[in-house]
């Protein structure tokens, strides 16, 4: 008994729970070890929960089995270089983490895409928090019993990766955002898919609702489940839908309006219980505001280039390279050495379909960033299962760590 | 809002701002560390500014001589849709910073990831230990004098552990 | 070659080697343990999902539990933290078991040259078939769990620990 208690203090890695355990002498309370390695737990997040019966006496959850030292390979390459890793953060929805690192390295750079790139950013932005959230629903109806739905989510999740194979070129790890704009331009057929998909697609989230919005299972297992309020929610520092749900209307969309989102006519689900069904419905009808964000996006969109005329910041086109002296040697300085911003700092954010997913980099004027921080919504909302683990019970926990939505791949880095 | 920030703090806190500047329309306030939480705590709580949501927390390494790190905290109000962001300078010799946990609880963890990428240590902390890195790591991987592909043999794959125990 | 089957529909019976039918049912019933880490874990639920659909190979049945299962999908990034755990499962796991690395990180370290990244996970497990791309596109893990499948139809053994057996 002794080493076992030992070895489970020896697990935890804290001194002050260890006397909290030896103060039970009859090892009434138990320690359950979920994963890393568990279907619940989406991704290899680790949870070691005391136990009183079926009730949560305290829960520590332990990350870094994902903690690849993102920064610290930032550091080691150009600004363009380091994209792909972006990919590889929130891999649910590629495309946004492109986007959102773009976008504050223009800042740095002080430079603007064309509309016409913009448009397209918030197209692909808006279609990847479908794709998110549709994985976010599939895993979470999952999770509390309903397995119909994960395969009608993944159904819906694999038209979006065609339509970003036909944009993009990759399915899943697109890349394809570039300083002061994207890789390349839309084309007729890409637009033709993503309006078959759009038209479709509220008819297809509509079956899923069916399937959820009366089911009494659900329902039980949803309701008055893993409740934040307000104060709790602001004081923990989440952010993205967890928020909403908690009665918060903060959307770095609206508040902080960054590429077109100014210009076009959507709205921010805000619901007031802040307890799992909510942060359900909040997805939902986040998921269908995106559907009209898209439209829109698409009846205004611009003619005109999709990338910025900067030659010392953006990469020139391949033709010209091939043909012109001082387009290779631009192409040649910014591959190699990568551009010359000014020297400062600065912090760009935007709205993921996790949350606040904003990056701060800190320049030296040299081509590498000196520092470059990931501010990721997944690693604040995980504080929750800490902060509010306590006093429930057991079984409610999957439901709860599924409602949250987190990616370990951006919660680790 | 920009100048009604400053103005507060100059006149609660003159002495102990260091300088404020501004780039890219962010504001950046250099805080002496002694004084960090009482800013944050005044900066939380004035009905005015309101800065009740914090968002990151960060370390910088700017290796040098004096004041060779940094401590990063990005804020927001909820009420202004306002960033602004303080900073507090630590030196090699003195790597202690009070932690504002009790400000936030939100800072938990970020203060956690920040004292095992930088080895800072925050006084107050409840709960100081690594997040990402093995208990057991001895180095802290996002100062400039570690290299980027690690200490070979710092941490061991399983194989590597048990012919070590066989050997002695 | 496998079994005949071109008796049982005139005759009702078949003829074969026992070795050989153990073969036959063992490969078309690979129990897959997901041990979904990173990016890959998202390509491989699409490989058990509708649309490519891994259930035509006999091996939709993705069983959580190390114990139930004989291939270990390693799918995604090990960093020395998780290795011991990735060892852990597979040592739990009946024999006898394949493995498939899936993904450049789990091959080799791919794009991830770090301090915490474990340089190809064959340096603490025997690997059977490696599967390229980052994140491999679900074709690509089908492809290789076919390789498996050959690799049991021809009756080549899985490989093993040289270190510890």
């Amino acid at each position: 008994m002794e080493e076992k208690i030992d070895k489970i203090v020896e697990s935890l890695g804290r001194r002050n729970i260890e006397a909290e355990i030896r103060q039970d002498p009859l090892g009434t309370e138990m320690i359950l070890n979920v994963g890393p390695q568990h279907p619940a737990t989406h991704g290899v997040l680790r949870l070691v929960l005391k136990l009183d019966g079926e009730y949560i006496v305290d829960a520590v959850p332990e990350l870094g089995y994902l903690h690849r030292g993102k920064e610290k390979i930032a550091e080691n390459m150009t600004f363009l270089e380091f994209l792909p890793h972006t990919d590889r953060m929130d891999y649910l929805a590629p495309l946004s983490n492109n986007t959102a690192y773009m976008l504050a390295v223009e800042k740095l750079f002080g430079i603007e895409a064309p509309k016409r790139a913009q448009y397209i950013r918030v197209i692909l932005n808006e279609l990847s928090r479908i794709s998110s959230h549709l994985v976010w629903l599939g895993t979470f109806a999952m999770d509390v019993g309903a397995l119909t739905v994960f395969m009608w989510c993944f159904r819906e999740r694999e038209k979006i990766l065609s339509i970003f194979d036909i944009v993009t070129g990759v399915r899943f790890t697109t890349s394809y955002a570039r300083i002061g704009g994207v890789a390349q331009d839309i084309t007729d057929e890409g637009i033709h898919a993503i309006k078959e998909f759009i038209d479709n697609f509220p008819k297809e989230l509509e079956q899923c609702e069916k399937l959820l919005n009366k089911n009494r299972i659900f329902i039980e297992r949803t309701d008055g489940i893993g409740m934040i309020t307000k104060e709790q929610a602001i004081d923990i520092g989440l952010s993205g839908p967890n928020l909403r749900a908690s009665g918060v209307p903060r959307d770095l969309r609206k508040d902080e309006p960054y590429l077109v989102y100014n210009e076009l006519d959507f709205d921010i689900p805000v619901y007031e219980e802040g307890d799992c069904l909510a942060r359900y419905y909040v997805r939902l009808d986040e998921m269908k505001e995106s559907v009209k964000i898209v439209r829109q996006c698409i009846e205004k969109l611009p003619s005109g280039p999709v990338k910025a005329d900067e030659p010392k910041a953006t990469l020139p086109k391949k033709e010209k390279v091939y043909t012109k002296m001082e387009e290779l040697i631009h192409d040649f300085i910014l591959t190699n050495f990568g551009g010359t911003p000014p020297v400062g700092e600065v912090y760009h954010a935007v709205e993921n379909p996790k949350g606040e997913l904003g990056f701060y980099i800190v320049s030296d004027g040299t081509g590498y960033p000196w520092r470059l921080k990931v501010r990721s919504p997944s690693f604040t909302n995980i504080q929750e299962l800490k902060v509010r683990g306590k006093g429930n019970r057991r079984d409610d926990m999957v439901g709860r760590r599924g409602s949250i939505d987190t990616v370990m791949g951006e919660a680790d880095k | 809002m920009k100048d009604k920030i400053i103005e507060k703090l100059n006149n609660l806190f003159k002495e102990d701002i260091v300088e404020v500047s501004e780039f890219r329309g962010e504001l950046t306030i250099v805080v002496k560390k002694e004084k960090i939480v009482d800013v944050c705590k005044f900066l939380k709580e004035d009905q005015e500014l309101a800065f009740d949501y914090l968002v990151d927390i960060c370390g910088v390494d700017y290796f040098r001589e004096k004041d060779r790190f940094a401590v990063v905290y990005n804020l927001w109000s909820l009420k202004n849709k306002f960033r602004l962001r303080l900073k507090v300078f630590v030196d090699e010799s003195d790597l202690v910073v009070p932690s504002v946990t009790s400000v936030w609880s939100a800072a938990n963890w970020h203060e956690r990831e920040t004292f095992d990428m930088f080895g800072i240590k925050f006084s107050g902390h409840p709960d100081l230990r690594r997040i990402y890195m093995p208990e057991d790591f001895e180095y802290y991987p996002l100062r400039k004098d570690f290299p980027l592909q690690g200490i070979p043999g710092s941490i061991p794959l399983p194989g590597q552990e048990k012919i070590k125990t066989q050997r002695g | 070659m496998g079994i005949n089957t071109f008796n049982i529909e005139e005759q009702g019976f078949l003829t074969t080697k026992l070795s050989e039918f153990i073969r036959w049912a063992q490969r078309n019933s690979l129990w897959p343990m997901p041990l979904g880490i990173s990016c890959c874990a998202i390509e491989m639920m699409a490989f058990a999902a509708p649309k490519y659909d891994v259930a035509r190979f006999g091996s939709e049945f993705l069983r959580f539990s190390p114990r139930q299962s004989d291939l270990l999908i390693v799918a995604g990034t090990v960093t020395y933290k998780m290795a011991r755990v990735v060892r852990k499962i597979y040592d739990q796991m009946p024999d006898p078991k394949w493995v498939i690395a899936m993904g450049v990180c789990t091959s080799t370290g791919g794009m991830y040259r770090s301090y915490a990244v474990v340089q190809g996970i064959d340096q603490f497990l025997p690997v059977d078939v490696y599967v390229s791309g980052c994140p491999p596109r679900p074709e690509n893990l089908i492809n290789g769990l076919l390789k498996i499948q050959e690799l049991i139809k021809k009756g080549v053994p899985p490989k093993r620990d040289p270190i510890f057996i």
